[in-house]
């Protein structure tokens, strides 16, 4: 159960931005949205609710202030399954509690109690803490997994019409061993079982992590990636430790729609939060039929190429050459052909004609002989109108224009897993901006408007989808699009197209 | 205008027989014509070309905004129409293309006229049936060119390259019910040149309700 995690799967995770506001939470439950809110819950009950997924402040508290509640909304039902301890460890049960909405502020805001949905007696092999609720999208049968390091992980089918047991003589089915904090999920024909390995609750040295098995039947056995069982603690690794934040616990999908998928977990320690447990949020991508752990965008300069096309996004201003313009020199010695021609004389900075072969002779291949610094706007923007400039896309040429700068926006709110960002031609102010005709623009300087504000979103397939805020005069959600090889612009989102998928490169 | 079509078809025949070049453009025997399964434009006014030097930006915008002949920017020409640029006098072709796209090598090529260091002028005429918003000119080109709709310039890409699909769109504009008037000029370094023109709908998708004439009448 303590066993050291191997060093390359320490090295996966590294540091995002972290959430915004209050979110010292251990245990949470799988994020939802609940009119408009984001809502989560932790061991004791204690809340987080948040309007964008970003900032966090403190929510209601849940009447039962269980262990590791976890919730789902079936209906015109929230069921919440929460957990305690009725004596001696591993004696537990888990409870339900449900409402018709999460929001205190409603009218119908009433917590009811459900009663007990799963125990355990203190002496079978089951410590029933720590409920993760499921329901199957292919047949709609809810299931509840429970259980930490006593003994097993169970499962047992509940009514999705009450959010009760269904039969409560039903023998729960033991799914995997050595963990806890489990949960499920389903995609493309495979159902998956996440649960936390490693230690829990000791602030930077726990060794929580988060890993995976998977099963064309529900009911198991979940095997890793190595083919070994969950039963027998396999687990194929989703995320661990990394950058400032140390043990990964508590998975829950968060489904964003459209292909967007993330997940909610919490770190044990937070050393930028004195070591604090805080939520976290972060793409969940899919390779191979495994789940990954995506990386929430950091800050930085970036080029912006189109999986579609390969093409860059620009500036639509006329680029110079990284080093100056050189001309068309002869192709150097014998070894491609013998002649210089038709530059003659070498190219600038070149070598002399035809001396040596190819690649080590004078002539246009032959280089400057020195490094050639990289181009910056500062070199080359004297010319670049003052004004609006329109954005298109192009082959990436290392040239001032393709390069983005990338930098959150503080107080402008964000989205689940990240702040809001602006997106700057690198080394200027200049700001890419969605136009009322859901165009694009390059505007002469940022000034904060929704407009300006770029949500970034890693897909599924790690490529990144690019949405601004909003878009003057409409109220559709567009990304950004690579419908030409040399032309961008906005338009509504399909998962499926390569269009509005993005690469972000460090240039 | 007939004796010319028999010109053209007579010239295209002969480079095709003389293996010079293939020929895949034809002398149109129709009033009107739709666009290709793939939504191409498949009829043009082709303009025999004009020397002119540069492919980059500043370059092709300076050279496409040099007068050369009348009205360049407004004329509905006829085939075999003709104009002066500078001491040369020059000749409109009306063409239907075989393939894809306009193979402006072949179009010079049989005429004996350069291929290399020139801009084409071409014109054609998009009859929609009705007034359609939010479609998109996508063009690809080799090399260089610039493009107008109805008068207003939407698509200009720039440098030594070679016709892609889709390279150049514009951005959303609307297609009048009756004729709508697309322009280009396409500007060759060396080598193979050609273009290709299409509409894109609202959701990308070509756009194929339409017939294409060279004059306002032929809709």
């Amino acid at each position: 159960m303590k066993s050291v995690l191997p060093i390359t799967a320490l090295a996966l995770a590294s540091l995002g931005f972290a959430l915004d506001g209050t979110v010292n939470i251990h245990d949470p439950s799988t994020i939802v949205q609940c009119n408009g809110k984001f809502y989560t819950w932790g061991t004791g009950g204690s809340g987080l609710v948040s309007d964008d997924g970003w900032t966090w402040r403190r929510g209601a508290q849940l009447p039962r202030r269980g262990l590791a509640p976890d919730v789902i909304h079936i209906g015109d039902r929230w069921y919440v399954y929460t957990a305690a301890n009725i004596g001696a460890q591993p004696k537990a049960a888990v409870n339900m509690i449900w409402s018709k909405t999460l929001d205190p502020e409603s009218p119908a805001y009433k917590w009811n109690e459900g009663g007990v949905v799963a125990s355990s007696d203190g002496v079978e092999d089951s410590n029933a803490i720590d409920p993760g609720i499921f329901l199957d999208p292919t047949d709609g049968r809810l299931w509840l997994t429970y259980g930490s390091y006593f003994g097993y992980i169970r499962l047992v089918e509940l009514n999705p019409k009450t959010g009760t047991r269904l039969n409560p003589n039903d023998t729960p089915v033991n799914l995997a061993i050595n963990c806890e904090a489990s949960d499920m999920m389903y995609h493309d024909g495979w159902y998956y079982l996440l649960a936390t390995h490693g230690s829990c609750c000791r602030g930077a040295d726990s060794g929580y992590n988060i890993r995976v098995g998977r099963s064309r039947r529900v009911t198991g056995p979940y095997l890793d990636a190595e083919g070994i069982d969950m039963i027998q603690g396999g687990g194929k690794l989703l995320i661990g430790s990394g950058g400032r934040v140390i043990g990964a616990g508590h998975f829950g999908l968060l489904d964003l729609g459209d292909g967007v998928q993330k997940f909610s977990m919490h770190w044990e320690a937070d050393l930028d939060r004195g070591g604090a447990s805080v939520l976290d949020i972060r793409p969940l991508l899919w390779k191979d039929g495994w789940p990954a752990a995506g990386e929430n965008l950091k800050e930085g300069t970036y080029e912006l190429e189109s999986v579609r096309t390969g093409t860059s996004l620009e500036m639509a201003v006329e680029g110079v050459p990284v080093g100056g313009p050189r001309g068309r020199g002869g192709r150097g010695g014998p070894g491609r052909g013998g002649s210089t021609a038709p530059g003659g004389a070498a190219a600038p900075g070149g070598a002399p004609p035809g001396a040596g072969g190819r690649g080590s002779g004078g002539g246009m291949f032959a280089g400057t002989g020195a490094p050639i610094p990289p181009q910056d706007a500062a070199q080359v923007s004297a010319n670049w109108p003052a004004g609006d400039i329109g954005a298109r896309m192009a082959n990436y040429l290392c040239q001032a224009q393709q390069k983005w700068a990338i930098t959150a926006v503080s107080n402008a709110g964000g989205y689940p897993g990240s702040p809001y960002f602006k997106i700057t031609t690198a080394g200027t102010d200049r700001a890419l901006a969605a136009t009322e005709d859901a165009e694009l623009v390059v505007l002469p300087a940022f000034t904060g408007g929704p407009e300006q504000l770029w949500r970034i979103d890693q897909l599924a397939d790690g490529s990144w989808r690019i949405m601004p805020k909003s878009v003057p005069n409409s109220k559709e959600a567009l990304a950004l699009s690579a419908v030409g090889s040399s032309f961008a612009t906005l338009a509504k989102f399909d998962p499926k197209s390569d269009k509005q998928h993005w690469l972000i490169k460090t240039p | 205008m007939k004796l010319h079509r028999y010109t053209l078809a007579v010239l295209l025949a002969i480079a095709a027989a003389a293996q010079v070049a293939p020929a895949t453009l034809t002398a149109p025997t129709t009033p009107a014509i739709a666009p290709d399964g793939q939504g191409f434009i498949p009829r043009w006014l082709l303009l025999e070309p004009i020397p002119v030097n540069g492919l980059t930006e500043s370059a092709v915008q300076k050279i496409v905004k040099t007068d050369y002949f009348p009205n360049q920017y407004t004329v509905l020409p006829h085939d075999a129409d003709k104009v002066t640029v500078g001491k040369t006098e020059l000749t409109w072709h009306a063409v239907d293309t075989k393939l894809y796209n306009v193979n402006l090598y072949h179009f010079a090529h049989a005429l004996g006229k350069p291929t290399s260091d020139v801009l084409f002028w071409a014109v054609t005429i998009v009859n929609s049936p009705r007034e359609i918003p939010d479609v998109r000119l996508a063009i690809g080109s080799n090399a260089a060119s610039v493009w107008w709709v109805n008068g207003k310039e939407v698509i200009g890409i720039y440098s030594d390259r070679q016709t892609v699909i889709d390279d150049g769109v514009s951005t959303r504009l609307t297609l009048h019910q009756g004729p709508n008037i697309v322009r280009a000029a396409i500007i060759n370094g060396g080598g193979a040149t050609d273009f290709c023109a299409r509409f894109l709908d609202a959701d990308d998708k070509p756009l194929k309700d339409y017939t294409v004439s060279l004059s306002e009448a032929g809709k």
